[in-house]
């Protein structure tokens, strides 16, 4: 059976925290979606809370610790990523975009990404809208069309005529994600640190003459 | 005075001259007071035995070494062995026809005691203060140091470039110390660019060393290494490398500890960050007794090659001058010694030692020689 590694970043703070459990849940999910498909999910689950410290040293410094840089391989390595946030003061929270900070910006390009939210109301919803999904369009990501809000009242509704429940909710996004994840090679792509600029020369354009 | 047992290896200091606030007295320097601190402490390196003082170039406060050769002319006439470099000299932002001159002008004044380190600096808005657009950061390093080779080189210069007015009939003066240009390094601390065109003139590559961890300056060295070769200039294990590193010592490590936490919990750059004890575990710096950091830089080798040059910042983050004199008194007297006898066991004999300008034209005259004799024997020998 073929596998596709599956990156989940969630940056709740407490624990346990709804920000996890939604991240859980679109996980299993795009994992069944993935099987239904004939493909393994090799799926990798990061609390950035377990890693706050080290991306605050890794702005201060220029470079990560060893335990970030093996949070960053699996999320930059993976062949597709789920983000989950919970929305602070309208966007989301300051770790969440720390640990987006100390990513080379290049990094992402190509990656398949479902996008979530949590918050303690349905009024932030749109933050995965106009936060969220900007900031993954100017890494070059490729952001699935479905994200998934849960406000804390979502976790105790069958939805309704105005919304679908977040189970729902949940499912579409996922399948939207395993279809992408199933055509992606990025995990068996080999990155050449030393890769030179097409039309490189030692000399520059002038130095030969 | 000590003599230098000759082990191949060079080591000595290298400053960026910041002006910092001593976090211990909150006593700061004035400009006046660090640029004399920086000059005696230029002297104190050679006084202890090693044999480079490096200087870096900034244009921003707090850091007051904007004019290296004024500072190493100075130092060049107070001492006899020494060698005077920079780290780094902004081969972006600068003219390379004012480097050009200026370090050849050095060369004479310091009878060849002179080479440089060409480096794109890390403030950007040095940038537009010269005149320069960030973004051409590497085509700049590139297309500038192509015209200080040839500057160097040829007695008349025509050129044409991207960056700079055209020059036609151009003779830089003085002329390069006995017709050779002084030795050239290349820092960078992630740009395969600068490791490439270092490789591709055979010139030196020296890797900061300080903030990150030593697996990333490996991959880039290697890399340096291996087209050093490609180029033809040698084995890879012939390419010239340096490097930095950073120590703070006393005889018992825990003092050493206690004595330098404030300064390095106040840095610039990595104060407030990580903790000491993170830092020192995941960077070359190394604050313990003298024979840890021994035992630390005498295993360098093993990760990045034998080398030819070993640079310590020693006098930042406010450390006042009598502390600095101090631990300069530790590497030269305990520290250098013993790293010098560690470095020349089993040390290859193709390993090139640290460059000099003696040995630059010795090797100039060598290729001449074989050039001559060469031509010799291809004319026909009457009968």
């Amino acid at each position: 059976m073929t596998s596709r590694k599956i990156a989940v970043i969630t940056s709740g703070l407490s624990q346990p925290s709804s920000t996890r459990l939604l991240a859980d849940r679109l996980a299993d999910a795009t994992t069944r979606q993935l099987e239904g498909l004939g493909i393994d999910a090799d799926v990798h689950i990061i609390e950035l809370r377990d890693t706050a410290q080290d991306v605050v040293n890794n702005l201060m410094t220029g470079f990560p610790s060893p335990k970030l840089e093996k949070v960053i391989e699996t999320v930059t390595g993976a062949d597709a990523l789920i983000a989950v946030t919970p929305v602070f003061t309208t966007s989301y929270s300051g770790l969440f975009k720390s640990f987006i900070d100390v990513l080379d910006p290049q990094s992402l390009t190509d990656m398949p990404v479902l996008i979530g939210a949590t918050g303690g109301s349905e009024r932030h919803s749109l933050a995965l809208d106009y936060a969220m999904r900007p900031l993954f369009t100017y890494l070059h990501a490729v952001v699935v069309p479905t994200s998934v809000y849960a406000a804390s009242s979502d976790w105790g509704s069958a939805g309704d005529a105005a919304a679908t429940a977040l189970p729902d909710r949940v499912e579409r996004a996922a399948r939207e994600l395993a279809q992408l994840a199933k055509t992606s090679d990025r995990s068996n792509r080999v990155a050449d640190p030393f890769a030179l600029p097409a039309g490189f020369s030692p000399v520059g354009g002038y130095g030969a003459q | 005075m000590n003599t230098v047992a000759s082990t191949g290896m060079q080591f000595g200091i290298f400053t960026v001259g910041d002006v910092t606030t001593d976090p211990t007295n909150d006593i700061t320097p004035t400009e006046h007071q660090r640029i004399k601190n920086i000059l005696t402490i230029a002297q104190k390196v050679e006084e202890v035995g090693m044999e480079v003082f490096a200087l870096g170039e900034h244009h921003n406060p707090p850091f007051v070494p904007s004019s290296p050769t004024t500072m190493l002319g100075y130092i060049a006439a107070k001492t006899d062995r020494l060698i005077l470099s920079t780290a780094t000299t902004l081969i972006t932002t600068n003219d390379p026809v004012k480097i050009a001159e200026d370090y050849a002008m050095l060369q004479h004044v310091a009878d060849g005691r002179v080479d440089l380190m060409m480096g794109r600096g890390n403030t950007g808005p040095v940038y537009p203060w010269f005149g320069k657009d960030i973004r051409d950061g590497i085509p700049l390093a590139i297309e500038n140091y192509a015209l200080l080779q040839r500057l160097w080189r040829e007695d008349f210069v025509n050129w044409e470039g991207k960056y700079r007015t055209p020059l036609q009939g151009f003779q830089s003066t003085p002329r390069p110390l006995d017709g050779v240009a002084p030795f050239v390094w290349h820092g960078s601390i992630r740009s395969p660019e600068i490791a490439e065109q270092a490789a591709f003139y055979g010139d030196g590559f020296f890797a900061n060393n300080i903030f990150w961890p030593k697996e990333h300056y490996m991959k880039l060295i290697s890399y340096y290494r291996q087209r050093f070769e490609h180029y033809g200039h040698g084995t890879a294990s012939e390419a010239i490398v340096g490097l930095g590193g950073q120590a703070f010592m006393a005889k018992n490590s825990q003092d050493a500890i206690k004595q330098f936490r404030p300064y390095f919990d106040n840095a610039p750059v990595y104060g407030h960050g990580p903790t000491m004890e993170d830092f020192t575990e995941q960077t070359p710096l190394t604050v313990g007794s003298p024979q840890q950091v021994i035992d630390r830089y005498a295993s360098m080798r093993e990760y990045y090659g034998d080398y030819q040059r070993q640079l310590f910042l020693m006098d930042h983050a406010g450390l006042p001058l009598k502390t600095v004199l101090e631990q300069l008194d530790i590497l030269g007297g305990e520290v250098v010694p013993v790293l010098r006898k560690e470095f020349a066991v089993n040390r290859p004999a193709n390993v090139p030692d640290g460059p000099t300008h003696e040995a630059l034209v010795a090797k100039r005259d060598r290729a001449a020689q074989a050039a001559s004799s060469a031509e010799l024997a291809e004319t026909p020998v009457a009968s």
